[in-house]
């Protein structure tokens, strides 16, 4: 396990080898209204192919700094770059992937899966045949015709996530995907997760409020701190990849991260 | 660990205590609404006979009446009158009515603007405002297309605005995020979206619209079902003005029920909201 605090850090540094940034995030800062401040100067890089999460209480502004990076919602100050380039809102390399799913209720699962490429004016055809792979791909095939209130929240949020693919985005950013589903689904997920980010190879920004779901599931934590939201510590834990998901749970390294992370985030909940 | 069979053959035949004839027609809500028409039939007859008011008909009187002025076509008349008015007002609170309840839902400027007119409209007793309507337009068709209009088109705006507001707001992030451009997240999302609470509002503005039509036909000039009603009324034909009062509460109740029904069909509750 490495950590870094940003005093050891030079800004927008990043801890291992700068190689393949896809995104940089240059002294961002949120302001609600005049006085809350959100997030306060803001400098990190995301590597590219890797799972890094954003993690921290409640407050931290994680979501609000995961909106930014997605161009949903526009910085007081500073600026994301994306492959180098300056985003000034959405984009076709970035797919969100919603709390609370965000499916059109009056949707086919197929049709919402297929309609992030809708959106980008595919023809329906050609839409239809990409969702369905990745409809398949999340593990529900068969429910393609099915509407949202006939599944199960585990279900919706894996509609949710094969729309995010089907758009096929290089950047996959997820805010909190997994809270609004039960603990058994969540941890089935985490493991689809590690498993999709090989078979994928896309960069994840993932957004949790769980220090176990975050150290289980990234090569690296950004650990921010509430009130204002900065940078507290970088974390990359150095759990041996090597290993399957119920011997990792009991690995010592693991546990490790996770108590230091604690120890780290407790000061700031009271 | 042991678990028990739950399916046992003796479970698939029926059950001793299983519904008998009597109770299986009780269940078609057909017959309960039938048997509750009749009810009111025999209790409105009862009440004729009694004698209670020397202008309230009994049930069979009236049905006599209705079936009169069907005859002689007077009824089928003052409907084609009647409703021209009402289908012409109607229209155009629906067209009104649903883009400005959109466009106030959409932008602020507009709800600035738009929105306490509409407010003061819906709370405001349209009827005390009908005479007015008579000295601008004078006893002409526009003048009860207006009357219409000031009932219908308020509770259709106002419903269209507060399903515009009460849009999700994660669902338009959501196609906002897949690069939908603000006139698709209108038109993808925000519009179905509004459409089942939207559809409602005019399902209201429609009951209200026969109010208007008719209160514009008792108070500014007697034509259509309003002449029907004021005619029999001052020659004293009591059961001939019940009948027309009956068929026109019915048709607006058949009216409201359809569009109830094609809202159902349209917008099945179960697929407006995941949660």
């Amino acid at each position: 396990m490495k950590i870094a605090t940003p005093d050891t850090l030079e800004k927008g540094a990043s801890p291992v080898g700068a190689s393949n940034k896809i995104i940089e995030v240059k002294g961002v800062s949120k302001v609600y209204g005049t006085e809350v401040v959100a997030l306060n100067d803001i400098n990190l890089d995301f590597q590219a192919g890797q799972l890094t999460s954003l993690l921290g209480p409640s407050g931290c502004g994680k979501t609000t700094l995961l909106k930014i990076i997605a161009g949903l919602l526009p910085a007081t100050q500073g600026e994301v770059l994306v492959n180098g380039k300056k985003i000034a809102g959405p984009g076709p390399e970035r797919a969100f992937v919603f709390q609370d799913f965000a499916l059109l209720p009056w949707a086919s699962v197929l049709d919402n899966a297929a309609f992030g490429l809708k959106m980008q004016g595919m023809g329906k055809t050609e839409r239809e045949e990409i969702a369905n792979h990745y409809v398949r791909e999340v593990g529900l095939d068969g429910f393609q015709k099915s509407y949202p209130h006939q599944l199960s929240g585990g279900m919706r949020q894996r509609v949710g996530l094969a729309r995010a693919l089907s758009v096929n985005a290089d950047v996959l950013l997820m805010d909190e995907p997994f809270s609004a589903v039960d603990e058994q689904t969540r941890r089935k997920f985490q493991e689809d997760l590690i498993r999709l980010r090989e078979v994928e190879k896309k960069t994840f920004i993932f957004v949790t409020h769980s220090i176990e779901e975050a150290v289980y599931v990234s090569d690296r934590i950004i650990l921010l701190s509430p009130r204002p939201g900065r940078v507290s510590e970088i974390i990359d834990p150095d759990i041996p990849g090597d290993i399957g998901p119920d011997e990792l749970r009991r690995n010592e390294v693991y546990l490790e991260t996770v108590e230091s992370i604690w120890h780290g985030i407790k000061k700031y909940v009271e | 660990m042991s678990t028990f069979n739950t399916a046992d053959p003796a479970l698939l035949h029926d059950r001793a205590d299983a519904p008998g004839l009597a109770s299986r027609l009780a269940q078609l809500p057909l017959i309960w609404k039938l048997l509750s028409v009749a009810l009111f039939a025999l209790a409105w007859e009862l009440a004729g006979r009694s004698g209670f008011n020397f202008s309230f008909p009994t049930f069979s009187a009236t049905v006599t009446a209705f079936w009169e002025m069907v005859v002689d076509g007077s009824m089928g008349m003052a409907y084609l009158r009647t409703l021209e008015p009402l289908l012409i007002g109607l229209a155009f609170s629906l067209v009104v009515g649903i883009t400005m309840g959109v466009a106030m839902g959409l932008r602020e400027d507009v709800e600035w603007l738009a929105l306490p007119i509409f407010i003061v409209m819906q709370a405001a007793p349209m009827a005390a405002l009908i005479p007015l309507v008579t000295f601008i337009y004078g006893i002409s068709i526009t003048a009860k297309v207006i009357a219409v209009v000031m009932l219908a088109m308020p509770v259709i705006t106002i419903n269209s605005y507060k399903a515009v507001r009460n849009v999700p707001g994660s669902l338009v992030s959501m196609c906002h995020s897949f690069m939908g451009s603000r006139p698709k997240q209108i038109w993808y999302v925000v519009i179905p979206a509004a459409s089942p609470m939207m559809f409602a509002g005019l399902r209201l503005g429609v009951a209200e619209g026969f109010s208007g039509v008719v209160l514009a036909e008792l108070l500014i000039t007697p034509t259509g079902i309003g002449d029907l009603i004021t005619f029999h009324r001052s020659v004293a034909n009591f059961a001939h003005m019940y009948a027309t009062i009956a068929s026109i509460v019915l048709f607006a109740v058949i009216a409201v029920g359809l569009l109830q029904w094609v809202e159902t069909l349209l917008f099945r509750p179960e697929k407006r909201s995941v949660k």
